[in-house]
């Protein structure tokens, strides 16, 4: 045999396949199952492997040119952006508390998908998922890292931005995140697919991702809008794996719509519950708002995700569980989740204040039905006691919900001036809910969520620092009177003043 | 002359992040690579045990018998963060490319004598499966491993295995005028020839390591210190006596990578063995353990492909793979 001389035509398809589907073997030295000991454990059933579609057939040597190509822009935007004193560019520094939030919420989950997607990526026996895993997995890394570069400019001028990973592992909000990733790495890797591939972003990620990175745009942030736009592609890639895995799973077995529908009620309600801090964030945090969480709400979830599950529903899959409670609630979680860091903002690594005049009229009108009548009066109730010098502080610790970890704040589905509570017994211990789909996913795993590192029960065993709210602060690196209370009067705001105040000086 | 561009300059608060700071000692100025790697992976308060493995936490640093003081001790020399990977990777891949345009337009491929390439058939297109052992051994290194200097590495480590299995096969393409049969033979030759069973059996019983540090030495340092100089050396230089030059063109990428791999790969080793004699004893003896099986299983090929050349080559490998060893303070 010798070298052939005239070479065949490859699509992209072929050429594909051809470098990359054939490289795995049945091993036989070793037992399959003990090669890959964690992608049958969770009851769903693969028939053929290789019936998996890779939607993007992409390459090392075109990912590496595609991705360092983007690499490029962005650091140059970054750099430029540093140079040029960015910062100064913002709408208001109020606005800059999304971004620290931002920064101690989610850039870590964006670490923790890294890890769980390398998990996933080693995990399975099928070589095309197991290659748009690994790929995702670097990609995670690649967010991670760009978000840490952006934030390091706003690091070196504002509060809050400097310890994110100790915070997260630690600090009472942060959990919320925390335990949700960690929830979804916890588990196999099919379910930790359904979790963040599909229920997170596809489902779910215009509530998250894109409230953030426009926030950015509308508030004069090019850094983080930037790399927004720079993750995007990256993003498109990550949602068609999810829908990918789902096609997948179900097409293989029947006896995996079950499991996923499961799997899908929980993650549905575990994300909607973690979106409850984008919530707030588009409803009070952003100086210029893009639109309200209502809006987007209907838009992205009611709307897109209606479509998507009437598509699936060929499967016999069905529109999450309690999808309709998300819909009573959203026009009030955005307001009750601002009123808990407004109680506890002295615990907090970023500032609160009240809403202003302008805001409330905003407010009114994105909320009709809820806003005057509930929320306002509570704010005005708020400012009345600071202009007399007893601004409102909730002095004790809340009770936490045991799944989702968010104080007790939410109300019952039909009443919303009633605290909802739900709570099951479990080994002679009585567990607290602040919903429905919460106690729910408890009840089906009690093993699990018994384990939860419950960030007040934690305090009151005295595994955070001290007895003392100022000894846990301090455990927690908050910075106290700089990081943490209202944004009227903090370093931040005073500073923010005096540079804004030194412009017009050198303007006129 | 120098021109002075008047900008306002507004004071910085602080030079990092706390967490940086504290590791330099001191509030200044850090790398984008450290800035990008410290204390990146959650440590403590972890919620649920794993439940594919719950006998470990989710980060756990107990899952390999070494132990580290501070696993970011652990760095890469070559700083390597996403940015800077792909960008080093990107540049490497166009050299390659011209390569690759430069041996088809010209058809070199054709001046190899025909046994040579009826030869590399057999002992060189095989390897893709290598790689790709090679890349579920570094994933599985990113997915248990402990503290971001380390993972974040291997995980570069393993795409770099998933491109260079793929080079391979693009190699054999060119030389079955993408048919794939070369590729469908390589396969063939990696499941039954006797002369890979050695190596396959060793691909396939480091897949069920437990310890992750062991995996790194026997793969990254042990396995693939025989096999790259084997190939990319020795059989590299053979080539070039049967008209083989335009071969040895495609391989650049892979000479390239393995000296860029073994920097990162002797530094770790280095630093990990320094820390206590225990650490030292361990890897050491998994050093010589998986370089001992290593040359036992690539032997065969060695002789195929280098024939009365073997056991000299072979021996250098050994020679050297020993010295490499010593350099950074492991006995083998």
């Amino acid at each position: 045999m010798s070298v052939a001389t005239k070479a065949r035509k490859l699509g992209l398809k072929q050429r594909y396949a051809l470098m990359t589907r054939g490289l795995g073997w049945e091993t036989t030295y070793q037992p399959m199952d003990t090669v890959f000991p964690y992608d049958t454990y969770e009851g769903i059933k693969i028939h053929d492997w290789d019936a998996w579609e890779d939607p993007f057939r992409l390459t090392m040597d075109a990912y590496w040119k595609y991705q360092s190509e983007k690499e490029r822009k962005l650091y140059a935007v970054i750099d430029s952006f540093a140079q040029n004193n960015g910062h100064l560019g913002i709408t208001d520094a109020r606005y800059v508390n999304a971004i620290k939030l931002f920064l101690t919420g989610v850039s870590p989950l964006e670490y923790q998908a890294h890890r769980g997607f390398a998990h996933a990526g080693r995990h399975f026996r099928g070589v095309g998922p197991r290659i748009a895993c690994q790929m995702q997995s670097i990609d995670e890394l690649r967010h991670a890292q760009t978000q840490v570069h952006a934030m390091s400019h706003y690091n070196k001028y504002f509060d809050g931005f400097h310890d994110k990973t100790h915070m997260h592992d630690r600090v009472w909000y942060l959990s919320v995140p925390k335990s949700f990733f960690d929830d979804a790495m916890t588990a196999g890797p099919f379910e930790f697919l359904t979790a963040i591939s599909f229920s997170f972003e596809y489902v779910l990620t215009n509530l998250l991702f894109v409230p953030f990175m426009s926030g950015a745009a509308y508030n004069g942030d090019m850094a983080t809008v930037t790399f927004g736009f720079s993750a995007q592609s990256d993003e498109a890639r990550h949602m068609t794996l999810g829908l990918e895995v789902i096609k997948f799973m179900l097409e293989q077995d029947e006896g995996n719509t079950p499991i996923v529908q499961r799997w899908m009620d929980k993650w549905f309600w575990r994300g909607y519950r973690l979106l409850a801090l984008v919530a707030m964030m588009m409803d009070y945090m952003l100086p210029k708002r893009i639109m309200s969480w209502q809006e987007a709400w209907e838009m992205y979830f009611e709307e897109a995700g209606g479509a998507l599950f009437e598509d699936l529903s060929r499967y016999g899959i069905r529109p999450p569980k309690y999808h309709e409670v998300a819909a009573k609630e959203k026009d009030r979680i955005s307001h009750e989740a601002w009123g808990i860091f407004y109680n506890y903002t002295h615990a907090a690594a970023f500032h609160t204040w009240l809403p202003n005049e302008d805001e409330m009229a905003w407010l009114s009108a994105k909320y009709p039905k809820t806003f005057d009548k509930i929320y306002r009066p509570r704010y005005e109730q708020w400012a009345k006691m600071k202009a007399e010098g007893k601004r409102f502080y909730n002095n004790t610790l809340p009770q936490l919900c045991t799944t989702c970890q968010i104080p007790m704040g939410f109300t019952e589905p039909d009443d919303p001036t009633t605290i909802c509570f739900r709570s099951s017994e479990y080994r002679g211990e009585r567990y607290h809910f602040c919903s429905d789909g919460c106690k729910d996913i408890f009840d089906y795993e009690p093993e699990k969520y018994i384990q939860s590192w419950l960030p007040v029960h934690q305090i009151y065993q005295g595994n955070c620092g001290g007895a003392e709210l100022g000894q846990v602060l301090d455990w927690y690196h908050i910075n106290q009177g700089a990081d943490n209370l209202d944004y009227d009067g903090s370093p931040d705001q005073q500073l923010w003043d005096k540079w804004m105040s030194d412009r017009k000086k050198a303007a006129s | 002359m120098s021109l002075d561009i008047k900008t306002s300059v507004v004071e910085s608060r602080r030079q990092t992040y706390a967490n940086v700071a504290r590791r330099q000692g001191a509030d200044r100025p850090a790398s984008r690579y450290d800035e990008a790697t410290y204390d990146m992976q959650p440590t403590v308060n972890f919620h649920y045990r794993p439940t594919w493995d719950p006998g470990y936490l989710l980060y756990d640093p107990s899952r390999t018998a070494i132990r580290m003081d501070d696993w970011y001790a652990l760095r890469d020399p070559r700083q390597l963060y996403y940015a800077t990977y792909t960008i080093a990777r990107a540049r490497m891949m166009e050299a390659e490319e011209k390569n690759f345009d430069f041996v088809q337009k010209r058809g070199l491929l054709e001046s190899v004598d025909d046994a040579w390439v009826d030869k590399l058939r057999r002992y060189m297109l095989p390897l893709r499966h290598y790689e790709w052992g090679a890349n579920m051994n570094n994933t599985a290194i990113t997915d248990l491993g402990y503290g971001t200097a380390i993972t974040q590495a291997a995980s570069f480590a393993a795409m770099d295995r998933l491109g260079i299995a793929q080079i391979l096969s693009r190699v054999g393409l060119l030389i079955d005028g993408n048919s794939g049969d070369t590729l469908k033979g390589a396969k063939e030759a990696w499941l039954n020839d006797e002369m890979w069973q050695g190596v396959r059996k060793m691909v396939e019983d480091s897949f069920v390591l437990r310890d992750w540090f062991e995996l790194f030495v026997a793969q990254n340092f042990a396995m693939d210190g025989v096999v790259y100089p084997l190939i990319y050396d020795h059989c590299d230089a053979q080539e070039a006596r049967h008209g083989g030059g335009a071969l040895s063109m495609l391989n650049e990428f892979m000479i390239d990578w393995f000296a860029d791999h073994c920097r990162w790969v002797d530094a770790v080793l280095k630093v990990a063995a320094a820390e206590s004699a225990e650490n030292r004893e361990l890897i050491s003896g998994w050093a010589s353990a998986w370089a001992g099986r290593a040359m036992q299983a690539f032997r065969p090929i060695a002789a195929f492909a280098l024939e009365a050349g073997a056991e000299d080559a072979m021996a250098a490998i050994q020679a050297a793979l020993k010295k490499r060893a010593n350099s950074i303070g492991l006995e083998i």
